[in-house]
């Protein structure tokens, strides 16, 4: 599998988290998916580059961003339970209380 | 004492106008009066010292402002034309101050009355005796506000008001190309003093100045505009109009503008630049076609006008013409003659229409007076005598300078000559056609008036018919007594004040033409005086009234009615449009419009409409926010890989235009929804 091959796939799932975020206008467990996928795809494109390079230094920010991408996930779902606790939907057509 | 003449009426109009209140109407009166005739005694030994004994002189005041070339001074020339105006004007004024202390005595504002006429007085004298165009520009200006000042004395008056701004209107029209033509005297001459000025007339005369971009021979130009200054004061055709309008004022008021000083400023600075226009022909073409024009339209008009000072507007309007086109065949001294004559038998006349005026109450229809002539002796005798001088008759002081007048425009062999003497003709005929209308409506035939006008009846009291008779005498005997002086040939006179160029002097000529012509405009004075006579009495008056209702005798009545329809044409093409576009374009378009929207109220309202715009951009749903991320995102790299290649294509600064652009389409985009919201 070459460099080229991974990468594709690499950036194919991220273009889908990207689509997925935007495109999305119901549920705002699938925004907090979609970034998941994002930070997969660039782990996936780190982790790449590490080997075809040769360089450890890809797997390093690999694994801090698995933490990271952990972390996030979990503040994120705690805020999404608080919400929900407060206003009964999750909905994102509802979540319009920063209107400018 | 040369100095007292200036410093007398001013003396007059501080008294009157300061301390009023304290002297009343009739010390007021008293003051102005003597002051002023104090003025005319020392005019009349500066005229003998000046004129006669030919020492003319210069009084040197003081420094107005110096810098580098330039220097304007206050300083007094006495030559002999200054002498003649002197006189002219301080007798004048003399006599109309005595005759308003009478006239005017019932009217509660007598002091301001009186320091007005001591204040046109010291204008009018300043503006004469200046050494310089700038000093007689101050007496120009000065003349036209006490104008101002007097026609709308009766400041309540709706139409006084309206007369007055249109006078110091159309006179600043001129005013204005007086001042172009002294800026353009500077620029060539590098001064304004008279003297430097005329002492290097004869050796700039090919001089070459441009103007609006055009090349133009200097004295033709300087000609042409300081002419048009004299179109405003002394009321030429196309901006006449102001001074028919101008009687709204007081009789004496009138009498003071028309007969000796405002309107002879005109003529006085055409006489005064005479070193000037005798190397400008085209120039003086201008003025003699001009002057001819103005005689013959405004004698034509004033036959069919039915106010009674209205047609002796006119009559000045038309022998301002007569001295006009004089100076424009460049014989400045018969027009100069014509001036002081004119001044006695015109101020004769308005004062007398005065007289009748107050006799009848104050009505100046002549369609309502008539029959005078037993119940107003005295006036009758005096009005009759002004008109004879007015049309000519021989030896009454008309006759030498109009005729005269007359002769050298035939003998003067150009274009100009023939055109002048033939419309001057027609003026003459015209002149003595509305003298004796005037006469005979006024004083001959049946009372037309209310009869309680003619029951209360009275003749001039002792201080309004004093000025009468002395301006009876003067029109009897001044054409007879300055003719040789002032315009006999060869007379010494002038000195240096009135230059002629030899070759422009058709003097000798003017003596030596044929018979018939010398007899001519006497013989046309003579039907026009019987015509007027008799078409206006009681038996002829239903056969021209008849004539006047047919189809041709309305239209022709009608357009000289209306005085040739100039009004007209002047408001409805130039007062409307004018004020239209101030309106429309200059006020509601520039300053409120493209001022506005460029400056305090657009940028303001363009920032918040485009604040407006973008902060409607934040709807608070995510999936918008992302979506505007990318986009950003996506943009900004666009840019970043295309940048060399775009670059080459787009000027940096058209970002800035860009970005204009946007504004103004949100600020348009926010206006119609304002007006719809409006609308909705």
């Amino acid at each position: 599998m070459s460099l080229i091959h991974s990468l594709h796939v690499s950036f194919v799932v991220f273009l889908l988290g990207l689509v997925g975020i935007y495109l999305n206008r119901k549920n705002i467990i699938l925004v907090l998916m979609s970034i998941e996928l994002m930070l997969l795809g660039i782990n996936l494109n780190l982790l790449s580059f590490s080997v075809s390079l040769d360089d450890l230094l890809g797997q390093i920010f690999a694994l801090f961003i698995l933490t990271v991408a952990a972390a996030e996930s979990a503040i994120g779902l705690a805020i999404l339970v608080i919400y929900f606790r407060l206003r009964g939907t999750i909905d994102i057509e509802f979540i319009r209380l920063m209107k400018g | 004492m040369y100095l007292c003449i200036l410093g007398l009426p001013l003396m007059g109009f501080i008294g009157a106008a300061g301390f009023g209140r304290f002297l009343g109407g009739r010390g007021a009166g008293v003051l102005t009066t003597s002051l002023l005739a104090l003025t005319f005694f020392f005019s009349c030994i500066v005229f003998y010292e000046v004129g006669i004994c030919g020492s003319s002189c210069t009084l040197s005041v003081s420094p107005w402002f110096l810098s580098e070339s330039w220097d304007a001074t206050w300083g007094l020339l006495f030559d002999p034309l200054t002498g003649t105006m002197c006189v002219v004007v301080t007798s004048v004024s003399t006599l109309v101050h005595l005759y308003s202390t009478s006239y005017m005595g019932e009217d509660p504002h007598l002091p301001r009355f009186m320091s007005y006429l001591s204040l046109f007085t010291f204008f009018m004298l300043i503006l004469i005796t200046g050494d310089n165009f700038l000093q007689m520009f101050v007496g120009w200006e000065g003349v036209g506000l006490a104008s101002y000042l007097l026609i709308n004395f009766w400041y309540t008056r709706l139409q006084a008001n309206k007369s007055a701004i249109k006078a110091m209107m159309m006179n600043r029209v001129g005013d204005f190309g007086l001042g172009l033509g002294i800026f353009a005297l500077y620029t060539i001459f590098g001064s304004v003093n008279f003297e430097s000025v005329f002492a290097c007339a004869p050796h700039l005369s090919d001089e070459k100045i441009v103007f609006f971009g055009t090349e133009f021979h200097a004295y033709t130009l300087i000609g042409i505009l300081l002419f048009v200054g004299a179109t405003g004061k002394s009321a030429q055709i196309g901006l006449h109009t102001w001074l028919p309008d101008a009687m709204e004022g007081p009789t004496p008021v009138s009498a003071l503008i028309h007969a000796a000083t405002m309107v002879t400023a005109g003529v006085f600075l055409i006489a005064r630049c005479s070193p000037l226009y005798e190397y400008a022909p085209d120039a003086l073409g201008v003025i003699a076609l001009a002057g001819g024009m103005t005689a013959f339209f405004a004698a034509t008009t004033g036959l069919v006008q039915n106010d009674l000072k209205r047609v002796i507007a006119y009559s000045t309007c038309s022998q301002l013409g007569y001295m006009v086109f004089a100076c424009g065949l460049s014989h400045y001294d018969l027009g100069v003659f014509h001036l002081a004559n004119h001044a006695f038998f015109k101020a004769l006349l308005f004062l007398g229409a005065g007289s009748v005026i107050h006799a009848m109450a104050g009505e100046q229809d002549m369609r309502r007076l008539g029959g005078l002539g037993q119940a107003l002796p005295f006036t009758n005798t005096m009005m009759l005598l002004g008109s004879l001088a007015l049309v000519g008759f021989p030896f009454l002081s008309g006759f030498y300078s109009k005729d005269a007048l007359l002769e050298v425009s035939y003998a003067h062999f150009t274009l100009s000559g023939d055109f002048t003497f033939i419309l001057g003709c027609g003026a003459a005929f015209c002149t003595s056609y509305y003298s004796f209308r005037l006469v005979s409506l006024t004083f001959l035939g049946e009372p037309k008036g209310p009869k309680k006008a003619y029951e209360g009846i009275h003749e001039a009291p002792f201080q309004m018919a004093i000025p009468l008779v002395i301006l009876g005498i003067g029109s009897l005997f001044s054409g007879f007594l300055g003719k040789e002086l002032m315009v006999g040939l060869g007379t010494p006179f002038w000195q240096n004040a009135i230059v002629n160029l030899p070759t422009h002097n058709t003097g000798l000529e003017a003596e030596y033409i044929d018979q018939s012509i010398k007899h001519l405009p006497f013989v046309l004075t003579c039907i026009g005086g019987f015509l007027g006579l008799f078409i206006n009495s009681p038996y002829l008056s239903p056969t021209v009234y008849k004539m006047k209702l047919t189809a041709l005798g309305l239209n022709l009545y009608t357009f000289l009615n209306r005085r040739w329809l100039f009004d007209k044409v002047y408001n409805d093409y130039i007062g409307a449009p004018a004020l239209n576009f101030g309106y429309n374009v200059s006020f509601k378009s520039i300053d409120k419009g493209v001022l506005e929207i460029l400056g305090p109220f657009g940028i303001t309202q363009g920032i918040r409409d485009l604040v407006n715009q973008i902060h409607k951009l934040q709807s608070g749903l995510i999936y918008h926010y992302a979506f505007v991320m990318l986009l950003g995102l996506t943009f900004l790299l666009t840019l970043l890989s295309l940048e060399n290649l775009i670059q080459v294509w787009v000027d940096p600064r058209l970002w800035f235009v860009f970005g204009l652009a946007f504004m103004s389409y949100f600020l348009a985009g926010e206006k119609t929804t304002d007006e719809e919201k409006v609308l909705g």
